[in-house]
Parts: C-alpha cells; structure tokens; sequence
C-alpha cells in the first residue's frame, strides 16, 4: 500500500514536471502562439494607478500609410470609336516620397466609326466586341510636389506627377499589349483622402480598319482615393 | 386649415428632427470610436535633439514651418515612406524626416529606431511580390509573382502571365524553385526551375488555331538587384518545353525586366 502511494506521489510531480515543461519549451522551435506576459495587477485597494507605462514602440504600432486605392471616373477617346465614359480603379504604392507604382483597371465603350455612321451597313463590331477593359501596371514620380493654398488660412498638399508603364486591353475581340503614359495631380483633402486629375495615353495596335496602326486612346479621369 | 397646419407640419419637422438627431448620434458614436482607436495607437516619443523640424509636407522640399524643442513630448501619428506626421503638445501637427525621428526618446529613455529596409533586409526578407514584362517567343508578356523564401537561399515562386502575340493570345501559371548562389551580393544572380501550364488562342483571323491548354516545363537564370528602400530591380531569361498534344514538343526563349519589392 505504501509503495503504491509512493509511485503515485512519484508519478504526481514527474506529471507535473512534463506539463510546465511543454510549456516552457513551447516556443523553443518558435511554434505556439508567443506568451506575452500578464498584465501586471493593480493590488485592490491602490487608487493611483501607475502612470508610467513601460511599453516598448515598434515599427508595426506605428500606422504606415504608404498605399493609395481609389476609383476614377471620366472620358476615353477610343482613336476611330468616339469618346465614351470610362470608369476604373486603381491601387499605388507610394516607395519613396517621390517613387511610386501603381496598378489599374478601367472599363469604357467604343462607339460608331464614321465608316458604319456614313455607310449605314453592316456594324463592324458586336456589342460585346465594343467593351473595352483594360490593366496596367505603372511607375510614378512626383514631379512636382507642393502646396496649394485656398484663401489665406487653408494649404493643401498636392504633387504633379508623371506615371508609364504596360497593361493590356480588351478591345474588339482581341487582347492587345498596351503601352500607357500621362500625368495627373493629386491634391490631398486631408493627409489620408487625395482628389486626382489624370490624363493617360493609351497605345495598342490595331488592324480592324485594314492595315495595322498604332492607336491613341486618350483618356482624361477625375478620382478620389484613401490612403492606408 | 390652420389646424391641419398644427398637424402636419410638427409631425414633419419632428421625423427630420429625428432622422437629423440620429444621424449626429451616429456620427458622435463614430467619431468616438474613431478617436478612440486613434488615441490607442498613437504612440508618444521625447525629442532628444537640440529641436525638431516639422515640415508642412512629407518631402524634403516642404517648408519647416515649426520646431519643437529637446525633451518636449510628441505622439505619432503616422507614417508615410520615410516621413512621420507628429502632433506636437500644442496641436500643431506637421511631418518630420526619419533621421530626425531617429533622435527622439521612448518612455523608458532609450532611442527609437526606424529600421530602414537595406541590403540585409533583401538578403533576408521573407516575402516578394513583382511586376514583368518581356518577350515570350515573339510575343509581348506580363507577368505578376509573389515568391516566399524558405532560406536565402532557395525561395518558391508563383507565377502568373499574360501572352499577348501577334498570331495567339493566352496565360500561363508556373511554381518555381529558385536558388540564389550568393544572396548577399547587391546584384544577386540567381537559377530558377519550374513547372506549370499555359494556354493559348489563336487570334480569329488565324483560321486553323484552336484553344490549347499545356503543360510546360522551364529552366532559366536572372539577376535581382537591390535598388533602394523595398525596391528590387530584376532581369531574367527562361527556357521553356511546351508539352504538346502533337509529335514535338514546343521550346520557347523568354526574356523579362521587371521590378518588386521585398517585406
């Protein structure tokens, strides 16, 4: 009976060992959520909490806002399809103070060339061929960052600023490799909402009009975009 | 009349009443929320330089316009590249450079840091994500990646394209393998291998194409090279093996520039 009662005292720490020691080892292999210590207790009874606050600053605490998303809305001048709204999105990621890249999606429609206007025949696209989509991906810099004042109490930051890059469009029954370019400015509302005015040129080859050319598709946007 | 006008119009200007009192008690719950989160994560610093310099504009050719002396208190706000917004302990809010945020004190006295992201960070980071563009054979490509790095060494890669020929359109998916031999170099060449798939349509005026979706095989070598902050510049050159649904298999020569970032 007393051996058995040993044994079971025996085995009772060894138990308890085990336990604290998975727990101690737990992170050894960084695997299992990281123990933070607990909150020191405020002892009952004690009115005036502590006031210094031992808390270390990390990089993470700190709210980055380096990305910008937003959507546009505007004109596209599809070269032989007329002008026709155009609507989009776009992301950026601001690098430096001055670099910046961005990525973009917009849709538009072309409209009647003259040809089927003045011939009356037969249309030389279906209606589903006439939606244009396109994606990009740019480089941006600020070419020109300032201030712009309203009155004589209010500045708001602003930039000009110049973005190219490549993308594809959808046009007319084909995707097409798209080279885009332009400028635009942004002006910032507060440092978190900016407006933008953007003027892009968007080149893509095109043969539906007989030989192959080189097509301008200008577009000129307003949008309003959030950093986070 | 003029009692249906006692009946009507309180009625009217009462629901308005109601919907105005309503909006400004949301918006006061949200505000206060929103204030509430915010004053969370401010996080409170000393100056330990002789002042720091607020800029009205996160860039170095915005004006300073007020300076704060040592050891008074500024919180944080937030950050925007290499530019911190602070609000000073008169209210005045402006942004201040990271190597002036560099001179200022935690709490407990000791100098924060801003690590700035550098070559190690590029030899070490764990994460990437990129942009290309090239030539695939003759036609136009763009792809996107993001690649994890299971040491520095050797990373996986996933891929995805977008072929834009003159004869074919299509998109290609690949995995890769990729092993850098010295990937603390700033210009760190590298071999990769993979495997995927790729679909193509022949354009419609190309009679005979049809849809074709297969399996591809590639080998390749590149460079990545470090430019500044995130920023990586990266050149590369692949061989592919179309497996073909015919009697021979296809090769195709790829040529791509691009950029990514590290995190």
């Amino acid at each position: 009976m007393e051996s058995r009662f040993r044994i079971l005292f025996l085995v009772l720490p060894v138990f308890a060992f085990g336990l604290s020691g998975c727990a101690a080892t737990k992170n050894l292999f960084g695997f299992g959520e990281e123990e933070t210590p607990p909150p020191a207790e405020i002892p009952e009874g004690q009115v005036i909490e502590p006031e210094v606050e031992r808390r270390e600053i990390r990089e993470a605490d700190i709210d980055s806002e380096d990305f910008e998303i937003g959507a546009f809305i505007g004109v596209m001048s599809i070269e032989d399809f007329g002008s026709n709204v155009v609507y989009g999105a776009r992301i950026a990621y601001h690098v430096t103070s001055g670099f910046f890249v961005e990525g973009s999606v917009g849709q538009s429609e072309g409209g009647l060339t003259s040809f089927e206007v003045l011939s009356g025949g037969a249309p030389l696209l279906s209606d589903s061929e006439r939606q244009l989509t396109y994606y990009n991906l740019n480089i941006g810099y600020n070419i020109l960052p300032g201030e712009a004042f309203i009155g004589e109490g209010r500045a708001y930051n602003s930039a000009l600023y110049i973005s190219a890059g490549l993308g594809s469009t959808r046009f007319a029954g084909d995707d097409r490799f798209t080279v885009n370019f332009g400028a635009g400015y942004r002006f910032l509302l507060t440092d978190s909402i900016a407006l933008h005015v953007d003027f892009r040129d968007h080149l893509f080859d095109i043969d539906l009009l007989g030989e192959e050319k080189t097509a301008h598709n200008l577009e000129g946007t307003l949008g309003v975009t959030v950093f986070f | 009349m003029s009692e249906r006008n006692t009946t009507t119009t309180p009625s009217t200007s009462r629901s308005i009443k109601a919907l105005l009192i309503s909006v400004l008690v949301l918006a006061r719950i949200f505000s206060s929320e929103i204030a509430q989160a915010a004053g969370e994560e401010y996080r409170s610093v000393s100056v330990a330089d002789a002042f720091l310099e607020m800029h009205t504009g996160p860039g170095r050719g915005y004006p300073i316009f007020h300076v704060v002396d040592r050891g008074d208190d500024i919180d944080i706000v937030m950050r925007r590249t290499d530019w911190f917004k602070i609000r000073a302990a008169n209210g005045t809010e402006g942004w201040v450079d990271r190597a002036q945020m560099e001179r200022t004190l935690q709490p407990e006295g000791t100098p924060i840091e801003f690590a700035e992201a550098n070559q190690q960070d590029f030899t070490d980071s764990k994460w990437e994500l990129g942009g290309m563009a090239g030539d695939f054979g003759g036609s136009n490509v763009i792809s996107l990646y993001g690649a994890y790095s299971i040491n520095p060494y050797v990373s996986i890669e996933v891929w995805g394209s977008q072929i834009l020929g003159n004869f074919s359109n299509g998109w290609m998916g690949s995995v890769n393998l990729t092993h850098e031999t010295w990937p603390d170099w700033r210009i760190s060449p590298f071999f990769t291998l993979g495997t995927g798939v790729i679909h193509t349509e022949p354009k419609p005026t190309i009679v005979q194409g049809e849809d074709r979706t297969d399996q591809i095989a590639h080998a390749g070598a590149g460079f990545r090279v470090y430019a500044t902050r995130r920023f990586i510049l990266r050149a590369e050159f692949k061989s592919y093996v179309v497996f073909t649904s015919r009697d021979d298999n296809e090769e195709v020569e790829e040529w791509k520039v691009g950029f990514a970032f590290f995190f």
